[in-house]
């Protein structure tokens, strides 16, 4: 019918985005995790000791003195199996802690940022009320009024944590919503749930999903610190914020008992921040 | 309009090549240019995107990113190689003897300094004049180049100028120093079309006035003809037909350009149907076989696809470079 | 081509609040920028109409407005008889679709080409649901793509086969009204000519009418049947195209022809066709708003906002001018 010269059938342009394998950053931050995260859920194979089980028998043992890998606390339990266990906890409430402020964030922030005028305001005011506390000020005061524990963890994390994503969200939309394709999906007559969760989201959610990482880091030393002041995870179990602060007093003799769970929480750190960095370079879109 | 003064050439580009490493391997988006220009005369450079012509026109003074580099060829002004330069003697050609005008006024001009004492830089250093003289001079140009009021406006800084105030003021600039040469990237490609009137007939009375030769880039084929003497049309790297303007838009010898002139819709000439170059330019990576245009030519014959064309010149000013290159007579005969 | 009403615009304003009002008084300025400034406008069924300017003349916003992306300050907009309300209903918002001028950032880059359009054949029940993806391919091939463009995402394509897709996109919903706002510019030349060639025979076949947003009047003149020519923000003239050509009654529109860059070179010496910058649009002059431009402004063009007016009943041509129909046949002659 078409007088028209037929376009080329598209050739497929070789990117970089779908090789996620060969990114070194993320590969690196990737494996890392991987042995961090391994060694923690494998703790059972890699220890015979209960993390729980006092030995007053043995307290404040050194490195590799009876049989105990990297000594014991002075209440006798394990180190190795209390840096494996605790690295359980710590990891799993720190992923936990994420994704809750993520998701609500995420979702005030579109809103925000897609409708404007009144709906923009009221959740901009109640963000400017949340951040004008720090952080951690705000949330040891929610885990002392909430109790100390998991759950409190949970909740003060959330009611803080999700300013942070909500306005990534609002900033990325209030620009990308400008984008013509968008126009074009409006002019099309498409709703804008659909709008917001189909078109714009996919093309926004990468600057939340690269902080995320880092806010991962940011949680465990949220917990870690909770901890510490004995606010967060309850003895008897374990994690590496309660040894750092029970070791603290034996740095001279047993300088293990706080210094390696340090080392855990650094090292974990550095891995989230590779994953997030390598993360940013895959995802940022079309370059080849 | 007139000619060009003297035969000596002014600027002599030979066998011009830049390569650009990449991660798909190594490209030459200018491949093999040649051209002249003569004192006073006045030369368009066309092409489409991809065709290497704004390369072409930064590797004259230099400013090319830096994942390219020139490597082979020559460009001769005054008697000597710019590609061979030092840096040192090279800024001493910049600015003072060969300048640049670019496409994007708002970017080409430091938005911290006023005007000018952007316009007044060039004396200073080059000219070494004092800053009250560069001061004197800068408001003579800006006078010369039409901005309104040029004493209160030396003061002012770029954003408080509208686009074609700023193009004016980049003419300026580029005339500070009575350069003998004007490097023009699409001036007035970003310009509405009753300030780019404005503009190009300024840069044409300014170059017949002090007899500067101009270079002017551009993908639209009108603007050439209302500045220019002489156009050369590239193609994928490399310049495929070179003429007077009135030779080459009236009787072109190489399908490309006859295409060129053919897609576009000529507001002299609105029954004409507009017929499209086929197929898509070539990538740069792996370019086809004999002559680059040949996959997308209807003249292309079997030693096209073979053989790879020099430009070939037909006499003094004309060249081409397609193999069968009568075949666009015998078309524009058809069409008139 | 019938000469039936199919869109009306009656007094339409899109105004834009610039910074503060304390600051604009201080700075005796207009706190809110209209782009559109009352505009009175007809697209007749199965016309293509021109909407042609410079930048700041509005056609752009003029063109949101009537698509129905870009909210109104005043005014109302009747599409075959009814009032569009300024929040439109799905079915409405079928009848009028817009092309965009950057191939670049008009597609969602997450989506495969089919997804595009399955999701808006889909959300409009343009086809039972069993062939929405044949009616796909079907698009595709009217635009003059492979299937294979059905699974590919918009970064694999080129300019000019994303405006396809851009095209494929518009013409899904079956619309009756096709906006396309400077839909070729961005792309090479000989790129455009297919684009063009493409609007006109889905023009055809579609029996859509067309809005033409352009500032390329080679380009107008080529495709279209009537020509709005629009300036800070008002229609200062609309006449069938040849007459608008042949015939300009507004100095704007005659300075505007004579300002377009021709194949044939311009007469040395002369003066530009529109001297001046535009007035920023928060300080428009009294009156008529282009007498600071213009070559024949009288005292009265201070007083009185000429209206756009024909000469007489019955005519197709309006002018805003006070002078459009007093104006000598020497305006004709100059630009024909």
């Amino acid at each position: 019918m078409s007088t028209l010269s037929v376009a080329p059938a598209a050739t497929p342009v070789r990117s970089r985005r779908g090789r996620w394998y060969r990114q070194p950053t993320l590969m690196a931050g990737l494996a890392l995790l991987a042995v961090i995260a391994g060694m923690c859920f494998a703790a059972p194979l890699l220890t015979s000791f209960n993390p729980d089980t006092q030995n007053l028998q043995e307290p404040l043992a050194s490195i590799g003195q009876y049989g105990h890998l990297l000594g014991t606390d002075q209440e006798g339990r394990d180190t190795w199996a209390r840096l494996l266990f605790g690295g359980q906890v710590d990891l799993r409430v720190a992923l936990l802690a994420v994704i809750f402020p993520f998701i609500i964030g995420t979702i005030l922030g579109s809103l925000a940022g897609y409708f404007g005028s009144w709906v923009d305001a009221v959740i901009m005011r109640v963000i400017d009320i949340v951040v004008a506390f720090p952080f951690f000020v705000l949330v040891i005061a929610l885990v002392f009024v909430l109790g100390s524990g998991e759950k409190s963890i949970y909740i003060a994390i959330t009611a803080v944590g999700w300013v942070s994503y909500a306005r990534i969200t609002r900033g990325e939309i209030t620009v990308a919503k400008r984008q013509e394709y968008v126009l074009a999906a409006q002019s099309g007559g498409l709703s804008s749930p659909r709008i917001i969760g189909r078109h714009l989201l996919p093309n926004v959610i990468t600057q939340s999903i690269v902080y995320a990482m880092s806010d991962i880091v940011q949680n465990i030393v949220a917990i870690v610190t909770l901890s510490y002041l004995g606010l967060g995870i309850q003895p008897p179990t374990p994690d590496w914020g309660t040894m750092i602060a029970n070791g603290q007093n034996f740095l001279t003799t047993q300088w293990q008992l706080t210094t390696i769970p340090g080392l855990a929480v650094v090292i974990t750190g550095l891995a989230l921040s590779l994953t997030g960095d390598g993360l940013a370079d895959l995802l940022r879109p079309g370059s080849s | 309009m007139s000619g060009p003064a003297s035969g000596r050439a002014q600027l002599e580009v030979s066998d011009l090549r830049v390569q650009i490493a990449g991660r798909h391997g190594v490209v030459h988006p200018v491949d093999g240019v040649s051209l002249e220009i003569a004192p006073g005369e006045a030369t368009g450079l066309v092409g489409e995107s991809g065709s290497g012509k704004s390369m072409t026109l930064r590797s004259i003074l230099g400013l090319l990113p830096p994942e390219a580099t020139v490597t082979s060829g020559k460009v001769v002004f005054d008697d000597t190689d710019l590609t061979r330069l030092p840096r040192s003697r090279l800024n001493k050609v910049r600015g003072a003897k060969i300048a640049m005008i670019f496409q994007e006024p708002m970017s080409a001009l430091n938005p911290v300094m006023r005007v000018g004492n952007q316009i007044a830089e060039g004396p200073l250093i080059h000219l070494g004049m004092s800053r009250a003289q560069a001061a004197r001079r800068a408001i003579e140009l800006m006078q010369r180049v039409g901005i309104p009021d040029p004493e209160r406006r030396f003061r002012a800084f770029p954003h408080e100028f509208s686009g074609g105030m700023r193009q004016r003021v980049m003419i300026a600039m580029a005339l500070s120093c009575d350069p003998e040469l004007i490097l023009c990237d699409e001036p007035t490609t970003a310009l509405d079309v009753t300030i780019q009137d404005q503009i190009l007939r300024l840069l044409a009375r300014l170059c017949r006035e002090s007899g500067t030769s101009l270079m002017f880039v551009t993908h639209d084929l009108p603007v050439v003809a209302q500045v220019c003497h002489q156009v050369a049309v590239m193609y994928a790297g490399r310049i495929v037909e070179r003429g007077t303007v009135s030779q080459v838009f009236s009787r072109p010898l190489h399908p490309y350009t006859l295409g060129l002139l053919r897609s576009a819709p000529d507001v002299d000439r609105p029954g004409q149907s507009l017929v499209p170059i086929g197929g898509s330019p070539p990538s740069l990576a792996s370019p086809p076989a004999g002559c680059r245009f040949h996959p997308r030519c209807k003249f292309a014959e079997e030693d096209c696809k073979v053989s790879d064309p020099p430009l070939r010149l037909l006499d003094a000013s004309r060249a081409t470079a397609c193999l069968h290159y009568e075949r666009c007579l015998d078309e524009i005969g058809a069409d008139t | 081509m019938s000469a039936q009403v199919m869109l009306e615009a009656t007094g339409v304003e899109v105004g834009f609040p610039v910074g503060s009002s304390l600051g604009a008084r201080l700075r005796h300025q207009q706190h809110v920028l209209h782009a559109v400034d009352g505009v009175d406008l007809t697209v007749r069924k199965g016309e293509a109409l021109a909407l042609v300017g410079e930048s700041g003349s509005g056609k752009s916003t003029l063109a949101r407005a009537i698509a129905g992306i870009q909210r109104t300050s005043r005014g109302q907009i009747t599409l075959d008889g009814r009032v569009l309300p300024a929040r439109r209903p799905s079915a409405e918002r079928r009848k009028i679709q817009m092309v965009f001028q950057d191939p670049y950032s008009s597609l969602n880059p997450r989506l495969t080409v089919g997804g595009i359009l399955r999701e808006l054949l889909r959300a409009h029940h343009v086809v039972p649901r069993g062939e929405v993806d044949s009616h796909a391919r079907q698009l595709l091939r009217m635009v003059g793509l492979d299937e294979d463009a059905m699974h590919a995402l918009p970064r694999q394509f080129s300019g000019g086969q994303r405006q396809r897709v851009a095209i494929a996109r518009a013409i899904a919903l079956r619309p009756e009204l096709l906006v396309a706002d400077e839909p070729v510019s961005a792309l090479d030349v000989s790129v455009q000519a297919t684009i063009l060639n493409l609007l006109q025979e889905l023009r055809g076949e579609l029996g859509l009418t067309l809005l033409f947003i352009s500032h390329n009047l080679a380009v107008v003149r080529h495709l279209c049947d009537r020509v709005a020519v629009m300036y800070m923000g008002r229609i200062i003239e609309v006449a069938p195209t040849e007459e608008l050509f042949r015939d300009p009654r507004h100095p704007y529109t005659a300075g505007l022809l004579a300002a377009i860059p021709r194949m044939t070179a311009r007469d040395e010496g002369e003066a530009p066709a529109v001297r001046g910058d535009p007035p920023s649009p928060l300080r428009l002059p009294t009156g008529c708003r282009f007498r600071s431009r213009c070559p024949m402004a009288q005292p009265v063009c201070a007083e009185r906002d000429p209206q756009l007016a024909p000469p007489g009943p019955g005519s197709e041509h309006s002018a805003a001018c006070h002078f459009a129909w007093a104006a000598q046949a020497a305006n004709a002659a100059e630009t024909g």
